[in-house]
């Protein structure tokens, strides 16, 4: 019988997470300067044998301090994005939810960006910023898409974009307003940009994404059947409240820790579920992990070609996932209607 | 109340519905008393009441609830599934004020077939029976042999056996609805309810369903409560009928007691005729003309 099986569950994040560290490998190596195999293989090794003292310095600059922390918030980022992607979709019954189109990342954007301008001096207050934006943003859009009780789909999405604009708007208003030194390098990180170093050590930030996607995980089975109804979930002993309260604050903090990181990343969250659940079905069990492990993927992909394909001179990597995102975006919308 | 939902009548496979049927009385499994419910804004005047009814559902037992349209049919059914707490009397499963149960043990004991099931994202008939398995499993709830085996025999019982591997949206709706009466059957509810089941259904899969639902009340135990606009289908296949009109409950009764011309005339608001065929099954035919 087909069914989700452990063994089958595994199989399938071990594949997925074969392909991140080929990926991880190759993203290392390609940049303005290439690294040839041997090159980085050899500094692989030494470094992680702690014989630091026979590898090229230039070398260990370049690999380990400029690629890998990028690398590494690139992977953070993507899972986040599309975890919380997925978990939209199903908590909204809609399958074109994304952070980004349903302007939950610019609240985010706007609640980091206020944290900035009013307590810039607070450790992880842009984290924080961003997560109250996102869950401000969420509860707008939730209200705006409701219509006579229930959620209604296309009032869901014009709310989403609605709020994205008017956010936007805001978000332009304090740039223009406000000129501090943090404040100049913003237009770039709205893009979505990994090239500034986080704040917030790596470490942390994964333990957020860890609560976070765990958080969700722990509802996959009630998120199968809430895709079918919250009436028909109930009947099948779902507590619908619950689930939704911890699917709605779980997928906040993963927007507001990808956003808080690198601005906003469009149309991951949309498309990595969309492609996972065309590769492996629809089960939440097994897409929540193999989400994870795809965005990090799908990132990771979008930002080495972000900085490769044109170097020296770098795109924001939001840019890249943006031209593609769109088009399928527009795909996924008119199969929809049709 | 044991957590299987299993019961001893479940168990063993009772006689077909037929002349046989004086048997011992069962207890009641469901019973409704003085039951009534008001949807009212904040304060204001109530926009519909169910006035107070009182009925009571046995093990084998085929219900149908009939009434017009706002009559409160759906209302009714809500009490019955305990997604809807009574404005006063009890709604009681077996002893249990069935809107206070835990919402595991209420999905152990009670299906709802529902008019719509809107479905996001495509799946298919097994995986969708399956997740009738959902109130059995706990954490991550990967699903058993003995899911797998509740969930076959259900999809036998429901006539979707042959259907398992087909995609749900991909269904004609007769064979919909038998998937998801599977999956509410893999729930191994004490009392299964449908909310006008044979809608959208061509007359053959109509006559199908209430078949096996008759059959699935007698071999299962089951006590089934049916949600119908289908006077002769009920009439045929039902044990008793609920009959509803603006929120009150004008009769509780065997079809014969209930199909009274008049009173079917007034309820429905159009002129029919009822005769009684020699096996003593009501049957109503319309003429097409309104009462006043």
């Amino acid at each position: 019988m087909r069914a989700l099986t452990p063994r089958k569950l595994l199989l399938t994040c071990a594949a997925l997470a074969g392909v991140l560290l080929l990926l991880v490998f190759f993203s290392l190596k390609f940049g303005t300067r290439s690294i040839s195999l041997p090159d980085l293989a050899s500094l692989l090794y030494h470094t992680a044998l702690g014989q630091t003292d026979r590898v090229s310095s230039d070398f260990r600059l370049i690999v380990l301090e400029i690629r890998w922390p990028r690398i590494l918030l690139a992977i953070i980022v993507g899972a986040s994005l599309s975890v919380a992607g997925a978990s939209f979709q199903a908590l909204l019954r809609n399958p074109l939810a994304d952070p980004y189109v349903l302007g939950v990342s610019s609240g985010a954007a706007l609640g980091s960006i206020l944290s900035l301008i009013w307590f810039a001096e607070l450790p992880g207050a842009t984290p924080f910023g961003a997560f109250a934006g996102a869950v401000a943003a969420t509860a707008a859009v939730y209200f705006l898409g409701r219509r006579g009780g229930e959620l209604d789909s296309y009032a869901l999405l014009l709310g989403g974009i609605i709020t994205a604009s008017f956010l936007s708007a805001l978000i332009m208003f304090l740039m223009t307003t406000i000129s501090g030194r943090e404040l100049r390098g913003m237009a770039f990180w709205l893009m979505g940009d990994l090239s500034t170093p986080s704040p917030v050590a790596p470490g942390w930030l994964f333990l957020v994404l860890v609560a976070g996607v765990g958080a969700i995980y722990t509802t996959a089975a009630d998120l199968n059947l809430l895709l079918g109804g919250e009436q028909e979930a109930m009947h099948l002993g779902v507590d619908v409240v619950r689930v939704k309260l911890v699917v709605y604050l779980s997928a906040s903090v993963l927007t507001g820790l990808a956003v808080s990181v690198s601005g906003a990343i469009g149309y991951v969250g949309l498309m990595v579920p969309h492609l996972v659940r065309l590769l492996f079905g629809s089960d939440y069990r097994l897409l929540i992990p193999a989400t994870a492990l795809g965005g990090a993927i799908a990132v990771v992909l979008a930002d080495t070609l972000a900085r490769t394909l044109f170097a020296p001179t770098e795109l924001p990597v939001g840019a890249m996932t943006a031209l593609v995102g769109a088009p399928v975006f527009i795909y996924l919308l008119r199969r929809r209607m049709a | 109340m044991n957590p299987g939902g299993q019961t001893a009548e479940q168990a063993n496979s009772a006689s077909p519905k037929g002349p046989a049927r004086p048997r011992p009385p069962e207890p009641p499994r469901v019973s409704v008393e003085l039951a009534s419910y008001s949807y009212a804004p904040e304060g204001g005047a109530s926009l519909f009441t169910l006035e107070a009814t009182s009925f009571d559902v046995r093990p084998r037992e085929l219900l149908a609830v009939l009434g017009r349209n706002g009559s409160g049919k759906s209302t009714l059914l809500r009490l019955l599934a305990g997604t809807l707490p009574p404005l006063s009397g009890r709604v009681q499963l077996e002893g249990f004020e069935v809107s206070r149960l835990d919402l595991r043990m209420r999905a152990q004991r009670i299906a709802m077939v529902q008019q719509e099931t809107p479905l996001l994202f495509p799946v298919r008939v097994w995986d969708y029976v399956m997740q009738g398995r959902h109130p059995y499993s706990r954490g991550l709830r990967f699903e058993t042999e003995e899911d797998g085996a509740v969930a076959r025999q259900a999809l036998v019982e429901a006539g979707a056996d042959h259907l398992r591997t087909r995609w749900m949206h991909k269904l004609s709706g007769g064979e919909k609805q038998r998937a998801v009466l599977a999956r509410a059957l893999a729930q191994q509810p004490l009392l299964l309810l449908l909310d006008e089941p044979t809608l959208h259904l061509d007359i053959a899969a109509q006559v199908d369903l209430l078949r096996r639902l008759r059959r699935i009340a007698n071999d299962r135990g089951y006590a089934v409560v049916v949600v119908t606009h289908e006077l002769n289908l009920a009439a045929e296949f039902a044990d008793r009928i609920v009959l509803l009109d603006r929120g009150k409950t004008l009769r509780v009764g065997k079809p014969v007691e209930v199909y009274e011309q008049e009173l079917l005339q007034q309820v429905f608001g159009t002129l029919l005729h009822v005769e009684h065929t020699a096996r003593g099954t009501p049957k109503v035919t319309f003429s097409g003309g309104e009462t006043e």
